[in-house]
């Protein structure tokens, strides 16, 4: 395969992996982040130095990417999540940039100026077995009642609340693993890149991760694998208008809001029995058209 | 019989405003009581205080010879006490049966693990949740909704959704915030019906805030009467009927 498109499939399953987490948080239990590069970035790190520093294989690398990211969002959420929405936004914005800072300042994982040397330990094949995990997890989640209670803190947390669900332990939830998919893509990341620096996991990334999301459509898996492909693709595709590239980008995603307020899946879920479904639908609006107008000529008779 | 409910001086301030003072009464197990009074006497205030929505000034609440008193609201409704909203909150966006089937989390107990690789304990447990919701929604006549979105029904069918939402905690004391609001004369006598048909079904005790006067006086076996935050009776139907203070203050009439 073409290297470079090998790069950009590349680039966008790992992005994918972290979108999948985000979209966990956002689109099913209904919370904002603004600084899910941060846990990117702590699973980056975490990762680099199982391999490069204890020399240890890949995969405990990216188990230590999802425990860590996992173990600082529980801790950031025992702190953050009893406030509000914006608040609560506005709390993991600061928290995101707070790990960029730290980590440009700790001379001993190589500062701003980064870390080169990392094993090339990531390839097309453990990103696509990720995504397929990523999404099968996910998948299997919002379809528990684990997943219903999520969605139901998102839907109205007060009637969540009386109906004897604990709030705050399904945002925890939603947080923590949210962040373990983070971390993870953060590994992968870095092994991809085989060199990271703070700067990577700036808020940029975490906007640019949340806008995969809500152009995908909130609530939807299927949305979000097909934003984070889309939007990774989309400024590549835009290379050759280089100049143009971040415009046109802008204007893609501002086109997608106003034609499909709810992303672009917004709230559907593409699965075999969803399509099934909506042909069926389509079926059954026929033939109740079908019968109306079959119903209104026989009443337009009667009244006559 | 022995009362499933109990409220001992019960009192909230909102500042300087007290919305709740000192309010006494208790429900009967298996007896539905009416709360009434004009608007502003604290009923809701009341509700939200005994489900833990509120933090209490003062004053107790014992439920089943438990202190409920400020607990969390979700281990409330896990002991037994449910509750609808006077301006309805559905989990809008979903369907009928996803409604239900959400509120049914509590009779399932497998955990994320289950839940990830769908063990056999997730398929089993889900299994019984999916029937339990079906069985409700068929028992409250929804089941041919089921795949509505909740936003999109009648106000009546909400109504109706909301209370069959709460059934699917197994509760043993339901709180209806004015459930006949905003309905039509036959409506509110069905609805009337089904208070009643529930409560027999489920084993149910029911506290009710109405202000169809008709609804109150037929369905409640005792009505506890709310004026500025205080408690003007307590007495059965035809006692408060024959109140004078409760004629001035909400019933209208008096000397007119």
């Amino acid at each position: 395969m073409d290297a470079y498109l090998e790069g950009i499939i590349m680039l966008s399953g790992i992005n994918l992996i972290a979108v999948l987490g985000l979209s966990l948080l956002t689109g099913f239990a209904g919370l904002f982040s603004f600084g899910h590069a941060g846990f990117m970035a702590i699973g980056a790190y975490s990762a680099a130095i199982v391999t490069t520093i204890f020399k240890l294989p890949f995969s405990l690398g990216l188990a230590a990417s999802a425990i860590v990211a996992a173990g600082v969002s529980w801790l950031i959420g025992r702190a953050t999540l009893k406030l509000k929405g914006d608040y609560f936004c506005i709390a993991t914005l600061g928290f995101g940039e707070a790990i960029r800072l730290i980590l440009d300042n700790f001379q001993g994982l190589g500062g701003a100026r980064g870390w080169p040397g990392i094993p090339p330990h990531t390839a097309l094949w453990n990103i696509l077995l990720l995504d397929v995990i990523g999404v099968v997890l996910l998948a299997h989640l919002v379809r528990s009642r684990h997943g219903r209670n999520m969605i139901a803190v998102r839907e109205e947390e007060l009637a969540a609340q009386v109906a004897g669900i604990d709030t705050f332990r399904y945002k925890m939830m939603a947080l923590v693993i949210s962040a373990a998919y983070a971390g993870v893509a953060g590994a992968l990341l870095g092994h991809y890149m085989t060199f990271i620096q703070p700067k990577m996991f700036s808020m940029v990334k975490s906007t640019e991760l949340t806008i995969i999301v809500i152009f995908g459509g909130l609530g939807s898996i299927s949305g979000s694998v097909l934003g984070a492909v889309v939007l990774t693709f989309l400024p590549e595709l835009l290379r050759a208008v280089d100049k143009w590239r971040l415009v046109v980008y802008g204007l893609a995603v501002i086109g997608i809001m106003i034609g499909r307020p709810r992303g672009l899946m917004g709230g559907f879920e593409l699965t075999p029995s969803s399509v099934k479904r909506w042909i069926a639908d389509r079926k059954d609006a026929k033939t109740a058209k079908a019968d109306r107008m079959a119903e209104d000529a026989g009443n337009g008779k009667d009244v006559r | 019989m022995s009362d499933i409910l109990e409220v001992r001086g019960l009192t909230k301030r909102f500042g300087g405003l007290a919305a709740v003072s000192e309010v006494d009464f208790s429900v009967r197990e298996g007896g539905i009581l009416g709360l009434i009074g004009p608007n502003g006497a604290g009923k809701t205030t009341i509700f939200n205080l005994i489900t833990g929505v509120y933090k209490v000034t003062s004053g107790t609440v014992t439920f089943q010879g438990k202190n409920i008193t400020d607990m969390e609201p979700y281990l409330i409704a896990d002991l037994g006490i449910t509750r609808t909203f006077q301006n309805i909150r559905l989990f809008k966006n979903l369907t009928v049966f996803e409604n239900v089937l959400t509120a049914c989390h509590a009779s399932a107990s497998y955990g994320l693990v289950d839940s990830f690789l769908r063990l056999p304990r997730f398929r089993r447990e889900e299994k019984a949740l999916q029937e339990k919701a079906l069985e409700l929604l068929s028992i409250l006549g929804l089941a041919d909704r089921k795949e509505a979105i909740a936003n999109g029904l009648p106000y009546g069918l909400q109504r109706r959704l909301e209370i069959t939402r709460a059934l699917a905690l197994d509760p043993k004391l339901l709180l209806l915030d004015e459930p006949a609001a905003g309905m039509n004369p036959d409506e509110t006598e069905q609805l009337m019906r089904l208070i009643g048909d529930i409560r027999d079904r489920f084993k149910l005790s029911v506290l009710v805030i109405e202000h169809h006067m008709d609804l109150v006086m037929k369905l409640c076996e005792r009505i506890v009467v709310l004026n500025f935050g205080q408690k003007l009776a307590d007495d059965e139907p035809d006692g408060i009927r024959g109140d004078k203070r409760v004629v001035e203050a909400y019933l209208g009439g008096g000397d007119e």
